[in-house]
């Protein structure tokens, strides 16, 4: 196993906690920080796949995805806090309304 | 040798631990200020992995964007979120929700252990040596106009790629404006640090994205590590107390943040005109056309990043937004 | 192994020692003033040291100002950064630690 494939081990554990993080946590804030977690997460993935050329140099076309995929991300990211703080504005607190707290 | 390999094995070991570590502290932790910084720290130790895995561009825009600018649009929103409580005593605790029922609890963890599973295996079957398209990649990249093969890659062979991203970082700015914004607001003026660091630092920090940009096509850089440089000196200049002139905030403004994407369009537009392909360079002139295209990206992103951190909707002379 | 390679290693390492001592300082220290000299001063002399390191290692003198620039700009910063996190803690009221 070569350096390349626990990078993209190390990247698939990042993803499933953040996943959980995504998933379990109901303050808005922790979901954008699970999304942002869940992006690096893909793209050292996508990276460390990228590094499998023996001694070549590194492919070039997934670090350009990459590279795309940050700056994607951080706009997505910052559309996200804004809607998080409108939605605050709105109702109060920055969670999603729950089924299952309405009913109380 | 074989220590040599050792230690390399030891260091990439720790720092998948440390990222691992970070992530799920940064995750788990009540105090959201405490976790938007750890959030910062795991973005810094991923510009290390970048680096470890020879991707220095990728390294450069990781450390510059994933963990500083979003880091700074983070911690703004924190404080937009809870004024008093950031003013007061900077932590900032919100519960951490936890489901109901043991089924619920352990369901996700089980399903998503799972999933990892089946992951890491399909992963792990992959062949360890492949080239990709490095091979095409190299033997194309004197007939791209660049050096440097990600640049090539960027603006060159899949300029198409770059230009939707332009837009669409222009869409989350016109989406954050169309929402109404949030205004950064500072209560008191900056101290005497903070305004001096803000006079020395831009015009270097200017100088440096210049550099970026220029030095990109034959070494790690372009332009969009550039314009996170740029982006940065707006951020600094923002939290400094800077507002731009309101005569700047209309056409001027609109004007640089267009330019990007426009100068995409309209090249690719021209090119569609002369050459009959979408983005096709020509051999020639493909040097130019790159640093032109880069250099318009530089601005417009820059900008884009500081307006997406400032937040509020810029304002008309009448007072109007 | 030349002389040149023992002085880099030499230098490289002293660095890291005053690196791990900033960060023994960071955990170890009881309020957030004597954590942040702590970082900062043993944080600026470790790179300084890392820095004259790699400029014995490096291939022309534009490299070496370029490390001097960073060493510069990361006094410069770390400096700054410092006193405003301290002002922050002092208006916010956290008192100095006294034994």
């Amino acid at each position: 196993m070569s350096a390349s494939f626990l990078y993209a081990l190390v990247g698939i554990g990042l993803f499933s906690l953040s996943l959980y993080g995504l998933i379990v946590h109901a303050h808005l804030l922790r979901k954008i920080l699970a999304l942002n977690v869940m992006g690096s997460s893909i793209f050292l993935v996508l990276v460390a796949l990228a590094k499998r050329t023996n001694e070549a140099p590194p492919d070039a076309v997934p670090h350009a995805m990459v590279i795309t995929g940050i700056v994607v991300a951080v706009s997505a990211t910052a559309l996200a806090l804004t809607l998080m703080l409108k939605l605050t504005a709105e109702t109060g607190r920055a969670e999603l309304p729950d089924d299952q707290r309405e009913s109380h | 040798m074989e220590a040599l390999t050792l230690l390399a094995w030891m260091f990439d070991g720790l720092l998948g631990l440390g990222l691992l570590w970070l992530a799920w502290r940064a995750l788990t932790c009540p105090d959201l200020f405490r976790a938007i910084v750890l959030f910062i720290a795991f973005g810094l130790l991923m510009a290390l992995a970048w680096v470890r895995l020879d991707a220095p561009d990728v390294a450069l825009a990781e450390a510059a964007i994933g963990a500083g600018l979003t880091g700074a649009l983070l911690m703004a929103a924190l404080a937009k979120l809870h004024p008093t409580e950031t003013n007061d005593n900077l932590s900032v605790q919100a519960e951490i929700s936890r489901p109901k029922g043991r089924l619920l609890q352990w369901l996700p963890v089980v399903a998503l252990l799972l999933v990892s599973a089946g992951l890491g295996y399909v992963v792990l079957s992959l062949p360890p040596y492949v080239t990709g398209l490095s091979a095409e990649v190299a033997a194309n990249l004197k007939t791209s106009g660049v050096d440097n093969p990600v640049t090539a890659v960027l603006l060159n062979f899949r300029g198409y790629d770059t230009l939707l991203e332009m837009v669409v970082l222009l869409l989350a700015l016109l989406g954050v404006w169309s929402l109404g914004g949030t205004e950064l607001h500072r209560d008191t003026a900056p101290g005497i640090v903070l305004d001096t660091l803000a006079r020395v630092l831009v015009p270097l920090l200017i100088l440096v994205a210049a550099y970026l940009l220029w030095v990109g096509g034959h070494a790690p850089g372009g332009a969009f590590q550039a314009g996170a440089v740029l982006g940065a000196a707006g951020v600094l200049l923002l939290l400094a107390g800077w507002r731009p002139r309101v005569g700047l905030m209309a056409w001027p403004l609109r004007l640089m943040l267009v330019a990007g994407p426009g100068a995409f369009v309209i090249i690719a537009a021209l090119l569609y005109m002369i050459e009959g392909q979408l983005l096709e360079f020509p051999t020639a002139q493909a040097g130019i056309l790159i640093l032109v295209l880069e250099t318009a990206a530089t601005v417009s992103i820059g900008l884009t990043l500081a307006a997406l951190f400032l937040g509020g909707r810029p304002r008309n002379d009448k007072g109007l937004t | 192994m030349m002389l040149v390679d023992v002085l880099c290693a030499v230098l490289l390492i002293a660095g890291a020692v005053f690196f791990l001592a900033g960060t023994l300082g960071l955990l170890r220290f009881p309020d957030v003033y004597t954590r942040l000299h702590a970082l900062t001063k043993a944080d600026n002399v470790g790179l300084g040291l890392m820095m004259a390191g790699l400029a014995l290692q490096a291939g022309s003198w534009a490299v070496v100002g370029k490390l001097l620039l960073i060493w510069l700009l990361v006094l410069l910063a770390g400096a700054s950064v410092a006193h405003l996190v301290a002002s922050g803690a002092l208006k916010r009221g956290i008192r100095l630690w006294k034994r």
